[in-house]
């Protein structure tokens, strides 16, 4: 075939594409090219993450023994824990005072941080979390090293688990709030 | 003394004088002098840091050279100092736009050590996310396709709808780019609820959009002009340089591991496809198949989703993961071609050896043969055509 | 442009008056080319919005990124010719200027009415091989002169075409002065019917295309942009440009494209002049620029729903594009015009 026939289509899915854009509810309607492009405005509009999206982690302190598990597991050694013994009451009257490790530091540096959601894995205790919040970008980059109280806070960001697809044997874990 | 030009096409014909003409262009005593043109290490065309020395003269290349390594992460040793689970999320950032494919010949080696497998849903779900990794590699290399030749709307289309398959990976891994979701003994997590409708969804548009670019692109007659028979890979050359994936079936050879040689723990032959290929090896082939292999793949996931299993998505392995010593190599179709691992144990918690056989890397290895005696432009719709990731080059 | 005003006008005040007016005839047409065109509906084209922040809907973008070139630093490589790669991107604006002397906007409305008036705008517009060449070349960059040689080569090619094209024209119309061709089209008539005229575009529409395809490539604009073919020259005979200068090379692109679609539509759509209307009647004075406008938008719309669709030619390709599609059929299409003109 000659020059013409697929140049002229090509032609065509480009305009195709721009009216599209343009008139969103169909060519008669006002146009309105913010609701016909993909695109979002992003400080404007946002976009809501999935649920389970690795934004940041979230620290539930009252869980964290200090086991030092996830610093352990952390491929980047980016997590810092410190913690000393206590002793609390004992949980019954007249019983012996418990044993209870008390957090001293639990930094996570998100500049190294790969996001691999390793540590949150590991946990054996439901201490850390994801939650799918973004924006926490700093611009120093010492000031990504998020300790025990900025870890905390995230806690009040992290969704609920979602329930599963038919046909899954895994149960649906609570976030302790 | 006559050179014989066994029963080429006029394609390659032409291609071979041209070289001649290269090579005699060196030989020729009143010379025109040659230019060095250095493309990269940062460089448009090579979208990371691939660097190509091109012996040029005039806009014709004499000798090319490609030079690899200015992103080496040394993933390979890097893993002999991880635990099993560690790796995976290292060798995500190797071919980083289909990021799940590269956990899944690693995964299934460990296993293959360990002899556990993954149970049939997580077994399912790992071909699905293989198969959606490779859908959101190709698109990207179909459209980056456009922009090498010099057309900016079809990445622009590409990015829109890759954005589709991309949430739907975010949606169930947690990671867009990232997933590290493949475990020894089956997946991290179970789907979440609404996922199989929302993800036939995103294969609707996926197919929607290889109608688009077939129309906008593939049919354009400058884009034909600019594609077809230029760089042709013979059958016999690709396999001397050990080409894989698409790049040696657009060349006409009917091989595509995920048939051939599927490892156990992915579930292909329980569906209905097809390998395509393309008898022509030239760039335009090469991008045909690419086409083709996204529309047989979103037909691949829409298969598998209707028939996932229920049941466990983990088989019982132990909590601290310590492989037993031997070796195993297993090598999977990744959207690049073919990629494999060879693990070597002794029985601890890290792997002793890991040998990544990355498919970028020799795919790119052809270039010095194939781009002597093309024009400059020319190098370009080669490179684009042959699609690499640079991540998968270096490691 | 004195009987406009109908006052005498000194000199100087004449000088500066067409001084402005040049400026606003160059730039105003470039600005809004690339606000509605290359920000906007490119935009649309691929399902995003574009510039949105800087004024309503991003309509001071444009402003925001001259803003910008100013402040960056106007780097000259080493090895550079000073001199000449300081000078050459105002060799480039300076073709532009040139071509908008002898348009016509309206029966009194010119800035010079040369009687060879096409013949000058052909003309000078080569001049920006010149400096594109002096660009290509005075970098000291490979990719530069890569780029300003292939530019070369494509714009002496397509330059034929271009003046071939017009030449139908030209033979129909019986004269070489811009205005003259617009009256021959106000007061023209097809085949006895006299009503709209006689827009060249209708007897001359394969000298249109054919001056639509040159025009492509003497703008470099895709498919025909290899000289500056990003992805693989990088810039070609900008990438060792920056700031102010980079701008100008900018600036220089799109105002050229304003300006070839001006002669265009002068040439093939009427200039400033709307069928049914009285071609000597003053309104066309205030009227005629901004019908001239409108008409250009079309043309100009043609160039970029082409630059967003196609991948670019290979150097080979566009050069028998040229050589052996456009030149041989243009040249039929004079021959096709004189046999015409002599018969009727
Ligand atoms: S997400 Fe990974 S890298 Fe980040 S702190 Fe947790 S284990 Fe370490
Ligand atoms: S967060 Fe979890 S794994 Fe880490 S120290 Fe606390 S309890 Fe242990």
């Amino acid at each position: 075939m000659g020059l013409v026939p697929g140049m002229i289509k090509g032609l065509g899915v480009t305009a195709k594409s721009a009216i599209e854009t343009i008139f969103p509810d169909g060519p008669l309607k006002p146009p309105s090219p913010s609701k016909g492009a993909v695109t979002i405005q992003y400080p404007h509009e946002k976009e809501a993450p999935a649920p389970r999206a690795r934004g940041v982690i979230a620290l539930q302190e009252d869980n964290c023994t200090a086991c030092m598990l996830c610093a352990r597991e952390c491929p980047d050694w980016c997590i810092y824990i410190e913690g000393h013994k206590e002793k609390a009451p004992p949980r019954r009257a007249g019983g012996k005072p418990r044993q209870k490790n008390k957090l001293d530091r639990f930094d996570i540096d998100f500049a190294l941080c790969m996001y691999c959601g390793i540590c949150v894995e590991v946990c054996p205790f439901d201490a850390l979390f994801w939650s799918p919040e973004y924006e926490f970008s700093e611009p120093r980059i010492a000031d990504l090293l998020h300790d025990k109280s900025r870890l905390a806070e995230w806690m009040e960001t992290v969704p609920d688990f979602e329930s599963y697809e038919s046909g899954s044997e895994a149960k649906v874990r609570k976030v302790p709030r | 003394m006559t050179t014989q030009i066994p029963d080429l096409s006029e394609q390659e014909q032409l291609r071979y004088i041209s070289q001649q003409a290269a090579d005699a262009r060196v030989n020729v005593e009143i010379e025109t002098e040659g230019m060095t043109l250095n493309l990269g290490p940062q460089h448009p065309a090579t979208h990371g840091t691939l660097r190509i020395i091109a012996k040029l003269d005039g806009e014709q290349v004499v000798a090319a050279e490609p030079v690899m390594g200015y992103m080496h992460r040394g993933y390979e040793k890097l893993a002999e100092v991880r635990t099993y689970p560690q790796v995976t999320t290292l060798v995500n950032r190797i071919d980083w736009v289909g990021s799940f494919a590269n956990e899944t010949p690693f995964i299934l080696a460990a296993e293959k050590l360990m002899e556990v497998e993954a149970p049939p849903r997580a077994q399912y779900i790992r071909t699905i996310l293989h198969e959606m990794s490779r859908i959101a590699n190709v698109i990207l290399g179909i459209g980056d396709m456009g922009v090498q030749v010099g057309a900016v709307t079809p990445i622009f289309f590409a990015f829109r709808d890759r954005e589709y398959v991309l949430n739907q990976i975010e949606a169930v891994t947690g990671g867009r780019f990232h997933p590290n979701f493949d475990r020894i003994g089956g997946l991290k997590d179970d789907l979440p609820a609404g996922w199989i409708q929302n993800t036939k969804n995103a294969m609707e548009k996926v197919r929607d959009f290889c109608d688009q670019i077939e129309e906008l692109m593939y049919g354009n007659e400058i884009f034909q002009a600019r594609t077809r028979g230029i760089g042709i890979i013979p059958k016999d050359v690709g396999l001397a340089y050990g080409l894989s994936g698409v790049n040696i079936r657009g060349s006409g050879v009917d091989w595509d591991v995920r048939r051939d040689n599927m490892s156990p723990g992915l579930v292909y032959d329980q569906v209905d496809w097809k390998v395509w290929t393309h008898p022509d090896g030239d760039s335009y082939s090469r991008m045909w198949v690419r086409l083709q292999e996204v529309r047989e793949g979103t037909k691949i996931v829409d298969q598998l989703l209707d028939q996932i299993p229920s049941g466990p998505i983990m088989a019982k392995v132990p909590r601290i993961i310590k492989v037993p010593a031997g070796e195993a190599y297993v090598e999977t179709e990744n959207p690049l071609g073919v990629m494999g691992y060879y693990v070597v144990s002794k029985g601890d918690l890290n792997p002793y050896r890991v040998k990544i056989r990355s498919a970028s890397f020799n795919n790119v290895s052809i270039t010095p043969w194939l781009l002597k005696g093309v024009y400059v432009p020319d190098i370009i719709t080669i490179l684009g055509s042959l699609y690499f990731i640079l991540g998968d080059i270096d490691r | 442009m004195i009987s406009i005003l109908s006052v005498e006008i000194p000199y100087w005040g004449q000088t500066t008056f067409r001084v402005l007016g040049g400026l606003a005839a160059v730039l105003l047409p470039a600005g809004a080319l690339v606000y509605i065109y290359l920000f906007k509906l490119m935009s649309f084209v691929q399902s995003r919005l574009g510039p949105m922040e800087a004024g309503p809907a991003g309509s001071l973008q444009l402003l925001a990124e001259v803003g910008k070139a100013f402040q960056k630093e106007d780097i000259f490589p080493r090895k550079a010719d000073k001199l000449v790669f300081a000078a050459a991107p105002f060799v480039v604006l300076m073709s532009t200027f040139l071509l908008i002397l002898v348009v016509p906007f309206g029966p009194d409305a010119w800035f010079v009415n040369l009687d060879t008036g096409i013949f000058f705008a052909l003309a000078v517009s080569s001049v920006s091989v010149i400096g594109i060449l002096m660009a290509g070349w005075a970098s000291a960059s490979k990719y530069s002169l890569l780029g300003g040689l292939r530019a070369a080569g494509q714009l002496i090619a397509y330059e034929l075409p271009l003046v071939l094209a017009v030449m139908g024209v030209v033979i129909q119309a019986g004269t070489l002065n811009m205005q003259e061709i617009v009256y021959a089209q106000a007061e023209g008539e097809i085949f006895g019917i006299s009503g709209i005229g006689n827009p060249f575009i209708i007897t001359q529409f394969i000298g249109f295309a054919i001056f639509l395809i040159a025009m492509q490539a003497e703008l470099t604009q895709p498919p025909f942009d290899m000289p500056v073919a990003e992805s693989e020259l990088v810039s070609g005979y900008m990438t060792e440009y920056s700031g102010i200068r980079f701008l100008l090379f900018f600036i220089g692109e799109f105002a050229t494209a304003g300006v070839f679609s001006m002669i265009a539509s002068v040439l093939f759509l009427g200039g400033w002049w709307v069928p049914g209307l009285d071609p000597d009647s003053n309104l066309f004075n205030i009227l005629g620029p901004a019908v001239l406008f409108g008409k250009v938008m079309l043309v100009t719309f043609l160039i970029f729903w082409f630059r967003f669709t196609y991948p670019r030619f290979r150097e080979d390709q566009l050069q028998k594009l040229a050589w052996k599609v456009l030149i041989p059929l243009s040249l039929v299409n004079i021959v096709a015009t004189g046999i015409l003109k002599v018969v009727f």
